[in-house]
């Protein structure tokens, strides 16, 4: 996980040049702490600082009323305008896509990035909307019913990428 | 989380924490450039307000359409309700245009109850006669929470005319609830002879009780109520009851001044002291708008049977 969140870095770095109108914005509540360990990378790098914020895209979900309970809300912090910068996105999973298109209506509300662009620890595929991340720490393929997981030292004590095959 | 929110008996502890740490998101959108996020959009709630009451009022219609909700005011002045149809009809008929959920007001204790065997939307509870309003309760709890910390162990005072009031019986009951001291200071006419059984103590003589508290919660004094003769002159209850300068200045440095408004300068509070910085009281208005977005937010944004995944 640390060498994929390093070459994503230098991804970041080289694709937008220098990384110096970067921001990252994670994605709760996984997201978030990947954007942080980004960040620390790419000043390790760069030696800019990188400004780094939570986003919790919950009241843009689609599904909101379909589930039997309200999904459980995170916090939002972005305590910086996003107006004119390159805001990187960063989630754990890319699966389906939903979650990035309720991102980037989230985002939009909040301000006017230049271009918004999306980073990923894991891509594993099933798309139903046309979103692709434009830096991916490693393609897993996976059956639709499968669960990918990612755990982080932060909350679950431990780095890792857990693939539960379905029966 | 029940389906209505009639009482504070409606909510858990459990609940109670899940509606102020949502309440928290919501204070966050309360700061953006756009106060709006599409949650609720495409369903409608219904402001059925059949007693005068506009800070309450406002505050759920603003909720409401943060979360993108279709919001539609019903009153009594000036509709069918003033040509005498029945509490039942009305009801029957935002049922017929699709209300999601209705947020009631009512001057008879129990109407909210009613509501739900017409209805098949969420009832919420906006003021009951003198039985309960659960929602100014909860945002109260979100204000204690958000100045002290915690709720558990706050030694609260609610002073005034309890007797009468629906905020101090659904604020006694959360509380209680959450694990927090509570007592009673008001004329003996005007504290509930059941007062006991809430779990809550009971006192008349505020001086004593001041020193220690974390908050002094002021009721307001009903004076329409007055002819009723629950005591002497409003003078003398100010003298006795009130919240005045000399009483403000014997509250422990921290402590909070909360009022569930509209506030009578000068009778249950001195000016002065509800200008005063511990005074939370217009706090306790922005946090209405985030805790009634959640409750609508857990209420509306469940009840579905399938599940996506993301």
């Amino acid at each position: 996980m640390r060498r994929a969140l390093t070459r994503i870095a230098h991804e970041i770095i080289e694709r937008d040049k220098g990384a110096t109108d970067v921001v990252l914005v994670g994605i709760a509540n996984r997201g978030d702490h990947l954007a942080r360990r980004l960040a620390t990378e790419i000043q390790r790098i760069e030696g800019t600082e990188i400004r780094v914020g939570v986003l919790d895209i919950t009241f843009y979900r689609d599904d909101i009323g379909l589930k039997a309970e309200a999904p459980e809300v995170h916090e939002t912090r972005i305590p910086f305008d996003i107006s004119g910068t390159t805001v990187v996105l960063v989630d754990d999973v890319l699966f389906t896509g939903r979650t990035i298109r309720a991102a980037m209506d989230a985002l939009m509300d909040l301000g006017r990035p230049r271009r918004i662009q999306l980073a990923v620890l894991v891509d594993r595929g099933h798309r139903e909307l046309p979103i692709r991340a434009d830096f991916v720490g490693k393609n897993v393929p996976t059956r639709r019913a499968d669960d990918v997981r990612v755990l982080v030292t932060e909350l679950d004590g431990d780095d890792a990428v857990v693939v539960e095959e379905a029966p | 989380m029940n389906k209505h929110l009639l009482s504070m008996h409606d909510v858990s502890a459990d609940d109670v924490v899940r509606i102020l740490d949502t309440a928290e998101s919501f204070r966050e959108v309360g700061t953006r450039v756009i106060k709006k996020v599409p949650a609720l959009r495409g369903r409608t709630v219904v402001n059925f307000f059949l007693e005068n009451s506009t800070r309450t009022r406002i505050s759920f219609e603003l909720a409401a359409k943060r979360l993108s909700a279709d919001v539609i005011n019903f009153s009594a002045s000036g509709t069918s309700v003033a040509k005498g149809e029945s509490l039942k009809d009305s009801a029957l008929t935002l049922q017929a245009m699709g209300a999601d959920a209705i947020v009631i007001r009512h001057s008879s204790s129990g109407s909210p109850l009613q509501l739900t065997r017409w209805v098949q939307g969420h009832v919420l509870n906006a003021g009951d006669g003198t039985h309960e309003h659960p929602t100014q309760a909860l945002l109260d709890l979100y204000t204690m929470r958000e100045k002290l910390g915690r709720l558990e162990g706050l030694r609260v005072a609610i002073v005034g005319d309890v007797l009468h009031s629906r905020v101090a019986r659904s604020l006694s009951f959360g509380l209680v609830k959450m694990g927090a001291e509570v007592t009673l200071i008001g004329p003996p006419t005007l504290i509930p002879p059941d007062a006991p059984q809430w779990g809550v103590n009971v006192s008349y003589d505020i001086d004593s009780v001041v020193p220690k508290l974390d908050v002094c919660y002021m009721l307001r004094v009903q004076k329409e109520r007055q002819r009723l003769e629950f005591f002497p002159s409003v003078r003398e209850y100010n003298r006795i009851f009130g919240l005045t300068s000399a009483r403000a200045a014997m509250l422990p440095e921290e402590a909070l001044i909360m009022h569930p408004g509209p506030m009578n300068r000068g009778v249950e509070i001195d000016s002065d002291v509800a200008d005063l910085p511990q005074a939370v009281i217009e706090e306790q208005v922005t946090n209405g708008i985030a805790v009634r977005m959640s409750l609508l937010y857990l209420l509306l944004g469940g009840g579905g049977a399938g599940a996506l995944d993301g």
